[in-house]
């Protein structure tokens, strides 16, 4: 950099845990999320506001964190992939993308499992075309996405979104 | 790819970031929603030395039902219009706000940066024109009322000064037998519409007695397809005038080619658009729903 940036302090909630930071401003949410906290479940895929492997919750409905700047979470509440599991246990729409063979690579699956989050917080039970719309901004290259549709199909009928 | 570093300005009040775009000039951008402006920074295709951010000021986002009028706070996102059963009193404001891009970016993204931004592929615009739409805004020194047909100049350009903001738009109701509706078609979810077309209609029986059609993503600004107008104003709504308008607007839509497709493939999707959507406007004008999306490849 050829001048010095004066730093933005920042305090955010992550997966339930407050952290105080000071950020460079141009650093985006999810190079915060990853570099500073240590917090690499949230993926980086196209960098460019498409694929929505860095999909995260902010303060209740999701976001692309790498169309973000970290400033912007300031006194917000983000919840990751991380903070899906409780106690070592997988949390319960995990366990039915495992049982429904709903990722291969698993790189998109972290941006899939928070969009889903937020469909069935909302939505008890979805309709197939609710369900496509919910994850039409998550790409996927290797399941064609039937099972994914099949896992939140599954999550659903489980009665997920109740649970939290 | 990191944008180029900037400086970081955060404002509590409207009037203090028209002062800011003041004191820090040309080199400093707004900061809404950042849907279009952030991955704009990553290319490094915008490169502001200061950024002003609007996020944390407050009442900005808002949906309000005067009566005659509803009112958007600028910083309303187009989730919350989705969601709003208020902006649902208008259909095709929601067909509009239930379509852009995907859940993420709806979730973030706010109907006053996207007019502000007055991208010739953004969506607001488009469906906005087909409506009474006037703009509130303000600097440091005052306020002053826009209508949206003066506010967009040209691609990325609009009416506003430097230091001036949105603080309000407000969307006349469309009265009694109207309909409108609004048709993107897209390739994929996340990406800009390939073409559009919002329609708006006012019926007594079968007859067009009003008619506004505006075209997206094939000029430099929204195209307000005139002649496709006066092929149904006047007339009853029947298969020659339905023709008529749906050739008038291929020729009216001036389209660039590119990675989206041809210009004669985008006429023929504006043709295509067209009498989706004025078969939709005169449904509703009629008192029928009509559940209307965004179409995808």
């Amino acid at each position: 950099m050829p001048e010095t940036i004066e730093k933005v302090p920042i305090t955010v909630k992550v997966n339930g845990k407050s952290y105080t930071r000071s950020v460079e401003p141009r650093m985006l949410l999810v190079e915060f999320l990853r570099e500073a906290l240590d917090l690499t479940g949230t993926h980086i895929g196209c960098d460019t506001s498409y694929c929505g492997a860095c999909t995260v919750l902010f303060n209740g409905t999701t976001a692309k964190s790498c169309t973000m700047f970290a400033f912007q979470a300031d006194r917000s509440e983000i919840l990751t992939v991380e903070g899906l599991e409780k106690n070592n246990e997988l949390h319960a729409l995990q366990k039915a993308f495992g049982d429904s063979y709903g990722l291969q690579c698993g790189y998109c699956t972290p941006g899939i499992l928070m969009s889903t989050y937020q469909l069935l917080s909302e939505t008890r039970n979805p309709s197939e075309k609710e369900i496509r719309k919910a994850i039409a901004g998550n790409t996927c290259r290797c399941t064609g996405y039937q099972n994914v549709f099949k896992a939140i199909r599954a999550a659903a009928a489980q009665g997920i979104g109740e649970t939290r | 790819m990191y944008p180029r570093a900037f400086r970081y300005h955060r404002a509590a009040t409207i009037q203090e970031a028209s002062t800011l775009l003041s004191q820090l000039g040309e080199e400093a951008e707004l900061l809404a929603g950042g849907q279009s402006l952030i991955p704009l920074m990553k290319l490094r295709f915008a490169n502001p030395a200061h950024l002003v951010d609007l996020g944390f000021i407050p009442d900005l986002s808002f949906i309000k039902d005067d009566g005659e009028t509803l009112r958007f706070g600028p910083m309303t996102r187009h989730a919350e219009i989705d969601h709003s059963s208020v902006a649902s009193k208008i259909p095709i404001v929601h067909d509009c706000a239930a379509g852009i891009a995907d859940v993420q970016i709806r979730n973030r993204g706010t109907i006053g940066g996207s007019l502000a931004e007055a991208d010739p592929s953004g969506d607001w615009a488009n469906v906005l024109l087909t409506l009474d739409t006037q703009l509130r805004v303000a600097n440091s020194h005052g306020e002053r009322t826009i209508p949206l047909s003066d506010f967009i100049k040209d691609a990325y350009t609009t009416e506003l000064a430097h230091d001036e903001l949105i603080t309000e738009i407000l969307v006349q109701k469309p009265g009694q037998n109207t309909g409108g509706a609004y048709f993107a078609f897209k390739r994929t979810a996340p990406v800009y519409p390939t073409a559009s077309v919002a329609v708006q209609l006012t019926m007594a029986g079968d007859t067009c007695t009003d008619a506004s059609i505006i075209l997206g993503c094939v000029g430099l600004t929204p195209v307000k397809a005139k002649d496709a107008e006066s092929a149904l104003r006047g007339n009853p709504m029947n298969g020659r005038a339905l023709i008529s308008a749906i050739e008038a607007a291929r020729s009216a839509a001036d389209p660039q080619p590119d990675m989206r497709g041809s210009a004669d493939y985008k006429r023929q999707v504006i043709a295509s658009l067209t009498k989706r959507a004025i078969e939709a406007a005169a449904a509703r004008a009629r008192g029928e729903q009509v559940n209307v999306s965004h179409l995808y490849a």
